[in-house]
């Protein structure tokens, strides 16, 4: 309940106001501290000759590339390109995750049947599929989702599967005095019940696309920022290599940031 | 009293599971009349939910039958409302949504059911309250929006199973009281499952003693009052009360011990 109590602010609740805002305001100048003392401290160590900028580029270079990339417009095409992956990669992990699982929650038997298919799938390394992946799919795209896919299915269906089967029995029970259907007690309790779940599945989801689809354009892809980074490795030009680190930092960070606003929007009710 | 409402038949239980069986339920026949409330209580474990859930039709007995109106129980009917230990509002809906939730349930939404529920809310209380969301409200609102889902459905019969036994006390003889009133209001037919020896007394007509598992009906009471003014509390400080309530702890600690 959003309920405005503060009309009478005491003197001791505003010293504990300036105390947390002094805090928070440290806080943030702690961050900013750090953040540039790493990038003055590489530029120095670097054009100081104590580290090597070959090897290890340096924050003008960065910007230098990131700034090139810019103006020729392809670092676009490339960002475009792995995070389209990564969002149909995560979207379509969740919804056939919690699908499967629907069907899993619907049939008592399939579920028992193939728990243990899951539980081999779920420990095995899921890049070791890659190159079969390749295999069928052929060298593109749909092998990268795939990929994206693989990774965060079965956790998935494992993640909500568990969820649908922690709903409070009475909640079903009470649905059932109501002479409730299957359907009915999936769609009015089950799923209601479980969109926390689906969502931090979700959440879990967007980080496990990003390492599908880097893996994938590792292997295969001829545009995307994991391209970027193997090419940029592989002509030995860090300073590629550093600036799609983190420009990809950057997108999983705005990603992440929403879907847990996402999160926010959909947990209204629980204030 | 008037006519008999409910027919509890013989009926005996015994749950299979892969552990082994369970003979919740021995024998115990029960006749329920018209508005009568009607208390039931039993040492833990001795298989009172299992008898109320038996007689909403949610599980069939092994042996015997129940027969409500006439008819042979099978399944769920309207003609019963169900309330659960607790409340169990789903807390992504508001309570308007949450009260609607077993009309919903038999497609049943319509201008009538709805001004019907809206009048419920009215009486009770709750009208202010219905687009807040359940943790929004104290115990014995929640409660009293359980009791209204269950009303919604207009059932001649409510069964409840230890209804107030999530909330503190001062809030259980409050609630107890409200919805005591609220189902005299209404003119329906209660049973009440409880641990509580004295809420059985104050609120019912009729009490059943069950014994320990496998439950046999070990007693039973007609509950009579001298009291003016029957409600709960009242009751409490009634003469009698305290006679019903050394019999059946007599009754129940027998076996306990
Ligand atoms: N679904 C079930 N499967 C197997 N055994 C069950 C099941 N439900 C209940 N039982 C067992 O049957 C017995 C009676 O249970 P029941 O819940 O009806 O008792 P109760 O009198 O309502 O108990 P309490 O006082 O704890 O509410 C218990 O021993 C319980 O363990
Ligand atoms: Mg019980």
């Amino acid at each position: 309940m959003s309920v405005n109590r503060d009309i009478f602010v005491s003197p001791e609740r505003q010293s504990y106001l300036k105390q947390m805002k002094k805090r928070r305001q440290n806080i943030i100048l702690g961050r900013v501290l750090i953040l540039i003392g790493i990038i003055v401290g590489w530029e120095a160590a670097a054009d100081l000759g104590i580290i090597d900028p070959f090897i290890t580029s340096q924050p003008s270079k960065i910007l230098t590339t990131i700034i090139n990339l810019h103006n020729n417009g392809q670092l676009y095409n490339h960002i475009w390109a792995t995070v389209a992956e990564t969002v149909v990669g995560f979207i379509v992990g969740t919804a056939f995750g919690t699908l499967i699982a629907i069907g899993l929650w619907w049939s008592d038997y399939a579920c028992k049947i193939l728990d243990p298919y899951l539980v081999v799938l779920n420990s095995l390394p899921k890049p070791a599929l890659g190159p079969i992946l390749i295999v069928w799919l052929g060298n593109g795209k749909p092998a990268i989702i795939a990929m994206a896919l693989l990774i965060s299915l079965i956790v998935t269906i494992i993640m909500v599967l568990n969820g649908f089967l922690e709903v409070d029995k009475n909640k079903i029970k009470l649905l059932q005095t109501f002479g409730a259907s299957k359907a009915q007690i999936l769609t009015k309790v089950i799923l209601p019940a479980s969109v926390p779940t689906v969502i931090s599945a979700l959440k879990i989801n967007v980080g496990l696309s990003w390492v599908g689809v880097i893996m994938g354009e590792f292997l295969v892809s001829k545009e995307g920022l994991g391209y970027l980074i193997i090419y940029g490795s592989q002509v030995f030009e860090l300073d590629l290599v550093m600036s799609s680190v983190i420009i990809l930092a950057i997108v999983a960070a705005i990603m992440y940031q929403a879907v847990s606003y996402l999160e926010t929007r959909f947990m209204q009710y629980k204030e | 009293m008037s006519q008999i409402i409910v027919h509890v038949d013989k009926i005996g239980l015994t749950y299979q599971t892969a552990e082994g069986e369970t003979e919740a339920i021995k024998d115990i026949s029960m006749d329920i009349y018209e508005k009568d409330f009607v208390g039931i209580v039993g040492p833990s474990g001795c298989g009172k939910s299992t008898l109320l859930s038996i007689i909403a039709g949610l599980i069939k007995p092994t042996r015997g039958t129940v027969i409500v109106d006439g008819q042979a129980v099978d399944g769920p009917s309207n003609k019963m409302g169900y309330m659960l230990q607790e409340d169990y509002l789903f807390e992504w809906r508001n309570i308007w949504q949450n009260v609607l939730l077993g009309l919903e349930i038999q497609n049943k939404v319509n201008e009538s059911t709805k001004s019907h529920v809206e009048q419920l809310l009215k009486n009770y209380g709750l009208y202010e309250f219905r687009y807040h969301y359940p943790h929004q409200l104290s115990g014995g609102m929640r409660q009293r929006a359980a009791l209204i889902r269950t009303l919604a459905l207009n059932p001649e019969i409510l069964l409840l199973d230890e209804p107030f036994s999530a909330l503190d006390y001062q809030t259980r003889l409050a609630v107890s009281e409200e919805v005591a009133a609220i189902i005299k209001q209404e003119g329906k037919t209660a049973v009440l499952v409880t641990h509580d020896i004295s809420e059985a007394i104050s609120m019912s007509d009729r009490i059943y003693v069950l014994s320990q598992r496998p439950a046999i009906v070990k007693n039973v009471y007609d509950i009579r009052l001298s009291c003016q003014d029957k409600t709960p509390l009242n009751a409490r400080k009634c003469p009698e009360f305290r006679e019903y309530f050394n019999s059946i702890w007599k009754e129940l600690d027998i076996h306990v011990g």
